[in-house]
Parts: C-alpha cells; sequence; structure tokens
C-alpha cells in the first residue's frame, strides 16, 4: 500500500514538471539569461508556501500519518562542500538543461537522448563515492 | 478544459510542487529527487567501488518508486496534457537561433538540435549529454542536493547550507550559459 503512494505521489510530481516546462531545456536556458519570470516565480512561490508549511508544522508539532517525526532535520553544517557541489550541479544543470528529478519525467516522455544524461549522472554519483574522502566537505 | 491541455503558468505549478513537498513529508520522507541516484548505484552493486554506496539501500526504495512514478507521470503529461511545444521570451529563441543554430523553440519541449534521435548520430552531443549528466551527479551528492532537495525541501526549512547550495547553482549555471555556451556551442 505504501509502494502505490509513492507511485502516485511520483506520478504528480512528473505531470507537475511537465506542464509547469520546468523539465524544459528552454526554460532553463531562458532563467539563466534572465528571460523570463517563469522559473523564478514557479521556485519562488513553492519555497514561499514551503516556509509557511513548515513553520507551521514545527509550532503546531505535526506529526507524519505514521506518527514518526517529520524529516525535518538541520543539515551538517559546511560551505565548501554546499558552494563547490552547487556549482558543479550548476554547470551541469545549464549544460544539459534538465535537473534530476526532471530527467526521469522526459524518460518517461519519450526522449531516448535523456537516457545519456541519466547514466551520465549516475557515472558523476560513482565518481564522487570513489573521490569522496579526498574531497573537502 | 483547457487548464488540463495548456501549459501550466508559475502560479499553478510553484503551489503544486509545494504540495508534493508536504505530501512526502506526511508520508515521514523528505522531497529531494537526486538521492535516488545513490540509491541506484547501491542497488547497483557499487559498494565494490566505495562504501558510499555500502548502506540499507532498500530503507530508501522509496524514492525509486518516486522516480518511477515520476516517469509516469512524464508519459500521461506529455501524451495526453501537453502539445508538447514551449514558448519562451522570443528574444531569447531569436538570441538561441542567431549564436548556436538552435531554433526549435516555440515548436518543441526539447531543443530537437541537442535531442532528437538524429542529433545523436553526432558525437559532440553524446558528449554534451553526458557531461551534463556527470556534473549533475557528481555536483548533486558532493552538494548534498539538487533543485528539490536544497531548492525547495532545504529553503523550506530556512537552511542556510541549501541557500549556499542554490547561489552556487546559479553561479555555476550563470558561468555556463554566458561564459561557455559561446565557447562549447557557438
Amino acid at each position: 500500500m505504501k509502494n502505490i503512494i509513492f507511485i502516485v505521489i511520483g506520478i504528480l510530481f512528473g505531470i507537475i514538471m511537465y506542464k509547469s516546462e520546468a523539465a524544459s531545456w528552454f526554460r532553463i536556458y531562458e532563467m539563466f539569461q534572465f528571460g523570463s519570470f517563469h522559473m523564478y516565480g514557479l521556485m519562488g512561490s513553492a519555497v514561499l508556501l514551503g516556509i509557511l508549511g513548515v513553520q507551521v508544522i514545527k509550532r503546531k508539532n505535526i506529526k507524519p500519518l505514521d506518527g514518526s517525526d517529520m524529516s525535518l532535520e538541520p543539515k551538517d553544517k559546511s560551505v565548501t562542500r554546499y558552494l563547490v557541489g552547487g556549482i558543479i550541479f550548476g554547470l551541469g544543470w545549464a549544460l544539459a538543461g534538465v535537473c534530476p528529478g526532471p530527467m526521469y519525467v522526459l524518460a518517461g516522455a519519450g526522449y531516448v537522448s535523456i537516457l545519456i544524461v541519466i547514466i551520465g549522472a549516475l557515472l558523476g554519483t560513482l565518481l564522487y563515492g570513489v573521490l569522496r574522502k579526498k574531497l573537502p566537505h | 478544459m483547457n487548464i488540463l491541455y495548456e501549459p501550466w503558468p508559475w502560479y499553478v505549478g510553484g503551489p503544486l510542487i509545494t504540495l508534493v513537498l508536504f505530501l512526502l513529508l506526511f508520508a515521514g520522507k523528505q522531497f529531494g529527487m537526486s538521492s535516488n541516484l545513490r540509491t541506484a548505484c547501491a542497488a547497483m552493486d557499487a559498494e565494490k567501488l566505495s562504501d558510499y554506496f555500502n548502506y540499507d539501500w532498500k530503507s530508501k526504495r522509496w524514492n525509486l518508486l518516486v522516480v518511477l512514478g515520476a516517469a509516469i507521470g512524464g508519459f500521461i503529461a506529455s501524451h495526453y496534457m501537453s502539445n508538447s511545444t514551449v514558448e519562451i521570451n522570443p528574444e531569447v529563441a531569436q538570441q538561441l537561433a542567431a549564436d548556436y543554430q538552435i531554433s526549435s523553440a516555440g515548436e518543441a519541449y526539447l531543443p530537437s538540435e541537442i535531442f532528437s534521435l538524429e542529433a545523436l548520430g553526432d558525437p559532440f552531443n553524446i558528449a554534451i549529454l553526458l557531461l551534463g549528466g556527470i556534473m549533475v551527479g557528481f555536483g548533486a551528492r558532493y552538494g548534498g542536493g539538487c533543485t528539490s532537495g536544497h531548492g525547495i525541501s532545504g529553503l523550506s526549512n530556512l537552511q542556510r547550507p541549501s541557500l549556499i547550495a542554490v547561489i552556487g547553482f546559479f553561479i555555476g549555471g550563470l558561468i555556463m550559459v554566458h561564459l561557455l555556451y559561446p565557447l562549447i556551442f557557438g
């Protein structure tokens, strides 16, 4: 049953990514050219509503349906890994024009070429796993 | 029912992204798409290469299910809810055509000059897609998250690390589009 819930949430996410055009190379490029408010509005409104909702959850101490703790742990403190990792991610995001969620949305939509990006992302993850202990975090 | 067929404006898409964030929180999980990359590597026995992949990946199986759903959602949206063309700012479209001979804006969802099957015959395009993917995967795991995990979840939880990462995303993206695109595609 829980499996189906995650698949349904994924389907909803996939439809939203495709329909809002966040999965489109053109929208990513346009965003980095500051050519439209679209992507900024999309992420900005999602974050503003997210901040409000998370504050309500924290103040009212709302629990997930199974009574466990909300997955809202603070992230580890650092600058290097977030800044350097973030810049490398951003270079790839703009080069391939796609980020990790929409990759699968586009694969489902039938874009065969996106499989090369997915293979690349898995290779990049492997590379990080191998180099991790040599990298500053 | 045009709202089902027309592209969704940001004020429809944005709140729906927040809905996904809270659905996952109420299911006891955190919205973040790139952790599935580690899960997928671990599921394919990558622990032989690095102990980074030696963990209880089955407990993270849920994020592979979300990925499966995302692909199904992409199929549904592209086949039944869209004509799969994306209109962008005409000035940006003109610049793409003039500088990089990418003229499929308004006619396709992804530029056919890079993503069509014919374009795959050119090793240059394969290299672009592979290199882009490698940087996305490496950067997301080194930086501990991507556009969803840092950009939506982390910022919603007012995490300074996520703000640093998102600033990094934009530094990288702006360097790529403004400094490197003219060298790569020009």
